[in-house]
């Protein structure tokens, strides 16, 4: 358990270090892995039930299969740049990121004297991986490294449900991967109009339609 | 606290630490097909440099004749604060690994200095490189530490390696895991080993370690050299110390056991270096902030105490 939950938290900074965007791809589907494997130690080893079985089966073929899936469709079809362009360089990305699992941990241990905690890591952990999905939504340029910002903050909630309550309930954890797949449907669906519409997925240029941005479509002549 | 039987341990391992790079060499050449220079290849170097004469540059002042002798001398000084063989280090107090790390660091703050002498360009930014990187290394090293501290309860390296078992080791694999990569990225940056900096490589624009050293020549190349190779086996018997217990050993078992130790270290860089490309000069903070990072995922696993 507190293996899975470190191995999430390192391939969080991977995602928050890495260039290439099929990486990271890759990198989602196996924090998907791990994020099914986290069920059937949460409920103790001996007796895996049930629900924790579903759970398992439906985080990994959504997250870890599906989603990629989609998103490496994507990818090729937009014809997109194969590297991330952040707005922040890599190695500060990582440094936040170890900033921001300081915070994590130090919200942990305020929280430990209100609430029980099953697993204080695994909640560390989670906050960690809430924290850089809403990072990598901020910080990344492209539409699609920012679809992976929210994979990666939904599997933070995920993880964090996981480690506050003992009693989760199959449904709602159903319902939510249900939500995350139709949003990430919907997001692969747009990206691939968005593309077909203004020849790349930068969301920083979609400012074009606002009154504001004459300067930038004429920056974009200039670089090209 | 002084240890004596210690001391003949440590002066053995400075005298045997040329064999490192060689088995470095070794593995690579046998991933590459080769035969490869001679282990001894080292020895044989510090001879031939040492029957020629120096030529020094007519800019440089004095600080390029004494910085190689201040690296050699606070290289040794560190080899005598680190346990060697599984026994505690020669000396060793409350707090030694931090003069450890600022003893490794004024050697590397005259390396520094001595390429700023020369005036070289690319000296300049050899150092700048140099500096950059082991200030990005030293927080996985203490952060690693601040672990191992909080494990045993004890504030010197003799005790704190002396503490450490394979026990702790069953108890948190994970964390120990996270500071033996991490540590060993740490070995890879401060000896300028292959993902980091090439070794062999003689491109003025892509060297780090190797350009700071451009303008020595013969007797003071020599001493930088030895010096390096001893900063190597320094941190292999830091790692060594982490991964491996043989306290409880007899003395010529230890001796064993620690060679054997150190020659398995020495066949992992290696290995690394014959598997791994050289990264980009960009990429290579990313990397060594990971190692930090790692570190630190360590801390807050030891200090959330499961």
């Amino acid at each position: 358990m507190n293996g899975i939950a470190t191995l999430l938290a390192i391939t969080c900074l991977l995602l928050l270090g890495s260039s290439r965007i099929l990486v990271s791809i890759r990198m989602v589907a196996f924090q998907g892995v791990l994020l099914g494997l986290l069920p059937l130690f949460v409920s103790g080893t001996g007796h895996i039930g049930v629900s924790a079985l579903i759970l398992t089966v439906t985080n990994i073929g959504l997250k870890s299969i599906l989603l990629p899936w989609l998103l490496t469709r994507a990818l090729f079809a937009s014809g997109a740049r194969r590297e991330i362009e952040p707005f922040i360089g890599f190695g500060t990305s990582i440094l936040s990121g170890v900033f921001l699992l300081a915070v994590s941990g130090y919200i942990v241990n305020r929280l430990q004297s209100t609430a029980a905690i099953s697993s204080s890591i695994t909640l560390i952990a989670g906050f960690f991986m809430v924290f850089s999905g809403l990072f990598l939504l901020i910080t990344r340029r492209k539409a699609l490294t920012q679809t992976l910002g929210f994979l990666v903050l939904e599997n933070g909630v995920f993880t964090t449900g996981l480690s506050l309550g003992s009693e989760f309930s199959v449904y709602v954890e159903l319902g939510i991967l249900l939500d995350v797949f139709v949003g990430i449907f919907l997001m692969g669906i747009m990206l691939f109009h968005i593309d077909r519409e203004f020849d790349h997925l930068d969301v920083d240029r979609f400012n074009e339609l606002s009154d504001l941005a004459v300067d930038v479509v004429s920056n974009e002549e200039a670089s090209e | 606290m002084i240890n004596h039987s210690s001391i003949l341990i440590c002066l053995a391992m400075i005298v045997l630490s040329p064999l490192l790079p060689g088995i470095i060499n070794k593995t690579k050449a046998f991933f590459g097909g080769r035969q490869g220079p001679p282990v001894l290849q080292l020895y044989f170097d510090i001879a031939k440099l040492l029957r020629k004469t120096s030529v020094y540059s007519e800019t440089t002042t004095a600080i390029t004749r004494i910085a190689p002798f201040v690296i050699l001398f606070s290289t040794l000084a560190a080899a005598l604060l680190v346990p060697v063989a599984f026994r505690s280090a020669s000396i060793s107090f409350s707090g030694d690994i931090i003069l450890l790390a600022y003893l490794l660091g004024i050697g590397r703050f005259f390396m520094v200095l001595a390429a700023l002498d020369t005036g070289s360009a690319f000296e300049g930014m050899g150092a700048a490189r140099e500096v950059l990187y082991s200030a990005l290394a030293e927080p996985a090293l203490f952060c690693g530490l601040l672990v191992l501290i909080n494990e045993t309860s004890q504030t010197s390296l003799s005790a704190i390696y002396e503490k450490l078992t394979a026990e702790c080791w069953w108890q948190n694999p994970m964390t120990f895991l996270l500071i033996a990569v991490s540590w060993t990225i740490v070995l890879l940056v401060e000896n300028a080993r292959i993902p980091i900096d090439d070794p062999n490589t003689h491109l003025e624009l892509t060297m780090i370690h190797e350009v700071m050293i451009l303008d020595y020549s013969s007797k003071d190349l020599a001493i930088i050299e030895f010096a390096g190779a001893v900063k190597l086996a320094v941190f292999s018997s830091l790692l060594v110390g982490l991964i491996f217990s043989g306290n409880e050993l007899s003395l010529p078992l230890q001796l064993l056991a620690f060679t054997a130790a150190m020659t398995l270290v020495a066949m992992i860089v290696g290995v690394v270096e014959s598997t791994i490309a050289r990264f980009r000069l960009l990429h290579v903070p990313k990397f060594i902030v990971g190692s930090g990072a790692l570190a630190i995922i360590a801390l807050i696993l030891k200090l959330s105490g499961n």
